[in-house]
């Protein structure tokens, strides 16, 4: 958690926004997955978001819902995950997010309620994980889980919706640790040609409800859509258009390099 | 057993059941669903409505029938409640219809539904049809090949129907896929849920526009028997034709409850639908629930020779249901279900669905237990055109002299 407010003020003072991409972890190895978050911090990157895949990613467009059905069929687990993320720890410097669904949270090492969240959010912050991001998981769901994971100094970071009305944006605001993840579009992820054209003031009413850091994410893929957001957000998440770029290369090594090419092209835009 | 007070709490839950767990997109959609029907279900306008439809176009009250030939058969007093005799030949209808008067109420112009079995997604594209509005309907790939003749159905009525191409090619990837749909176009659409699953208010929602046909049979019962009846049987997939049969008489404790869930090929896992009787709680599509997943709780294949049946997940209320003891869940197999349709047609002149030949397939091994001449009353879901085809392949597989 401290590592994700020592970044955000550390951008302020530089006059910079935060880049924050998205992988999935076990994707397209679980032995890639260090190799592949060290690639994207030299890269540019300020923070990672590593998925942690899921049989149902309801919010996902089909870029990531293919990335997590080729990461469960590489074998990855949430535990796994971690682990992946635990080994590349001593050389990254930049705080890390986990993004899974509810349900293999809930789950974790296969045990009952509260002693999976218990477990899960401690074997996160034992990897060096910063914080969690549960689409899934809206605000009046996440108490226990808010409430463990504030203990163990690990953010849960909240999204909030183009269609959340006021009442709810402030909820959630004030409920996010780490920062607000604001969502862009009404849809899913993916890649797509125009923003909405509200988006802007979207952005900003949110940043009027709060002085936590407010990064946007779903639909962003070209350096001139980041570089768009920057304007008014303090960082901006791309998933699909990495993913993308990662899946199209041949070889593992290519993969990662192809990954890390698309975040130094966003890199240099904002 | 259940408290009086009315389930779900006001967060949605069912005991520990229940809840929302969406993406923040939908989540006003849901809040402006729950404040609109709890309005529209105090309109007398809306419930007006929604019962002259009922009558008038749906065909309501439907037959409470005692199934002479059937009892004799098996010892026991056997009464169908025919939901095969509605209008589009399922009890999905009822619900339909109600979820269609709510939409035109919200100003919405679109309706998205999932479907398995196809009953539903009919039902859905036939009030959109009715209400003037247009309608999309999800279908897993592998359901349109074993139900295509729902497929031309929904397409005569105007609605489209989008295979679903990912994952199990089922309903739980077609639901999925509804979801994603929904929180694209949340401000023009209702999704239009065709069981009690999914996120609150849904599970609510549902039960109530299907306990029409519970009220229903309760009064008929006592017209002809005098009495309540032993044991209430309905085939349970997410589960709404069992709640609608079951929640009315929730409260009266002498009355035995029984769903009777798809045992596929066998009970091992990734071979069956029974959620209730193997599934861990877990979460999918917005609901905390049970559910049929790996330690990892990732969500397991399921497989049932109904496609209506196949879906790893169940409604909040049925998983309430078990946990208090206020009602018990068996499975029946691919091959006594096949049996129970068979049983149906000969001995009554009526060919079920495949879905409520589960139930069915269940009868000999419940009226066992009971007394002689024990009233029992079936949930007779739906009617068996549309499986008309599978019945012919199975059957003739497994005798080459039946069809």
């Amino acid at each position: 958690m401290q590592q994700i407010r020592a970044t955000f003020d550390r951008l302020r003072h530089q006059r910079r926004k935060a880049l924050i991409p998205f992988v999935m972890g076990g994707d397209p190895s679980l032995a890639s997955t260090p190799s592949m978050l060290l690639a994207l911090q030299d890269a540019g990157a300020d923070l990672i978001e590593v998925g942690i895949p899921f049989s149902d990613p309801l919010a996902d467009g089909p870029i990531i819902q293919a990335a997590s059905a080729r990461a469960l069929a590489a074998g990855a687990t949430p535990a796994r995950v971690l682990a992946a993320v635990a080994a590349a720890r001593p050389r990254l410097t930049v705080p890390v997010v986990a993004l899974s669904y509810w349900n293999p949270v809930a789950q974790f090492e296969g045990q009952p309620g509260l002693e999976a969240l218990r477990a899960f959010v401690r074997g996160a912050r034992r990897s060096g994980l910063s914080g969690v991001i549960v689409p899934d998981l809206p605000v009046e769901e996440s108490f226990a889980f808010r409430r463990i994971a504030g203990r163990e100094q690990v953010a849960m970071i909240l999204l909030a919706a183009p269609t959340s009305p006021a009442a709810r944006l402030r909820m959630i605001a004030r409920a996010s640790s780490g920062f607000v993840y604001y969502v862009s579009v009404t849809g899913t992820t993916g890649i797509r040609r125009a923003l909405p054209p509200h988006l802007v003031d979207g952005v900003r009413q949110l940043k009027l409800l709060t002085t936590q850091p407010v990064c946007v994410g779903f639909g962003i893929s070209t350096p001139a859509q980041a570089a768009m957001i920057a304007r008014v957000a303090d960082g901006v998440i791309v998933g699909s258009a990495v993913i993308r770029a990662m899946a199209q290369g041949t070889t593992t090594s290519r993969k990662i390099s192809n990954a890390a090419q698309c975040v130094a092209r966003l890199r240099k835009a904002l | 057993m259940i408290r009086r007070q009315t389930l779900p709490d006001r967060s949605g839950h069912f005991g520990p059941f229940g809840g929302k767990f969406v993406p923040e997109t939908v989540m006003a959609a849901l809040t402006e669903l729950e404040r609109e029907y709890a309005a529209a279900r105090r309109d007398p306008t809306f419930r007006r409505a929604l019962r002259s439809l009922l009558r008038d176009y749906a065909g309501r009250p439907t037959p409470l029938y005692f199934a002479k030939r059937l009892s004799h058969r098996l010892g026991v007093n056997i009464y169908l409640k025919r939901e095969d005799l509605l209008h589009t030949g399922a009890h999905k209808i009822n619900n339909t219809l109600g979820q269609g008067l709510l939409a035109v109420r919200m100003g919405k112009q679109r309706l998205i539904a999932e479907t398995g079995a196809g009953q539903h997604g009919v039902a859905t594209a036939t009030v959109a049809a009715l209400f003037g509005l247009t309608c999309e309907v999800f279908m897993g790939e592998e359901d349109m090949q074993r139900q295509a003749l729902n497929v031309v159905r929904m397409r005569l009525l105007g609605a489209t129907v989008t295979p679903v191409t990912g994952g199990t090619k089922t309903l739980k990837d077609a639901t999925s896929e509804a979801i994603r749909n929904w929180v694209t176009t949340v401000r023009t659409s209702h999704y239009c849920i065709g069981s009690v699953v999914g996120p609150h208010p849904y599970p609510m929602l549902v039960r109530d526009f299907q306990s029409v046909i519970g009220q229903e049979a309760r009064r008929q019962i006592l017209q002809k028997t005098g009495r309540l009846p032993d044991l209430l049987l309905a085939c349970v997939g997410g589960g709404s034709n069992a709640i609608g049969l079951f929640h009315p008489f929730r409260h009266d404790r002498r009355v035995e409850m029984i769903g009777v869930e798809a045992g596929g090929s066998s009970l091992t896992p990734g071979h069956h639908a029974a959620t209730l009787m193997k599934g861990r709680p877990g979460v999918l599509h917005g609901a905390n629930s049970l559910l049929l997943q790996d330690r990892f709780g990732q969500v397991l294949p399921t497989e049932s020779i109904s496609a209506g049946l196949d879906y790893p997940g169940v409604g909040p209320e049925h998983a309430y249901y078990q946990l208090v003891k206020r009602a018990r869940y068996v499975a029946v197999s691919d091959r006594r279900a096949l049996q129970g349709a068979q049983l149906l047609a000969r001995t009554e002149g009526i060919l079920p669905a495949l879905e409520p030949a589960h139930a069915i397939g269940y009868l000999a091994q419940a009226a066992w237990r009971l007394r002689r001449g024990a009233p029992i009353i079936v949930g007779l879901s739906g009617r068996g055109d549309k499986d008309v085809q599978t019945l012919a392949r199975h059957l003739h597989a497994a005798d080459p002299r039946h069809v």
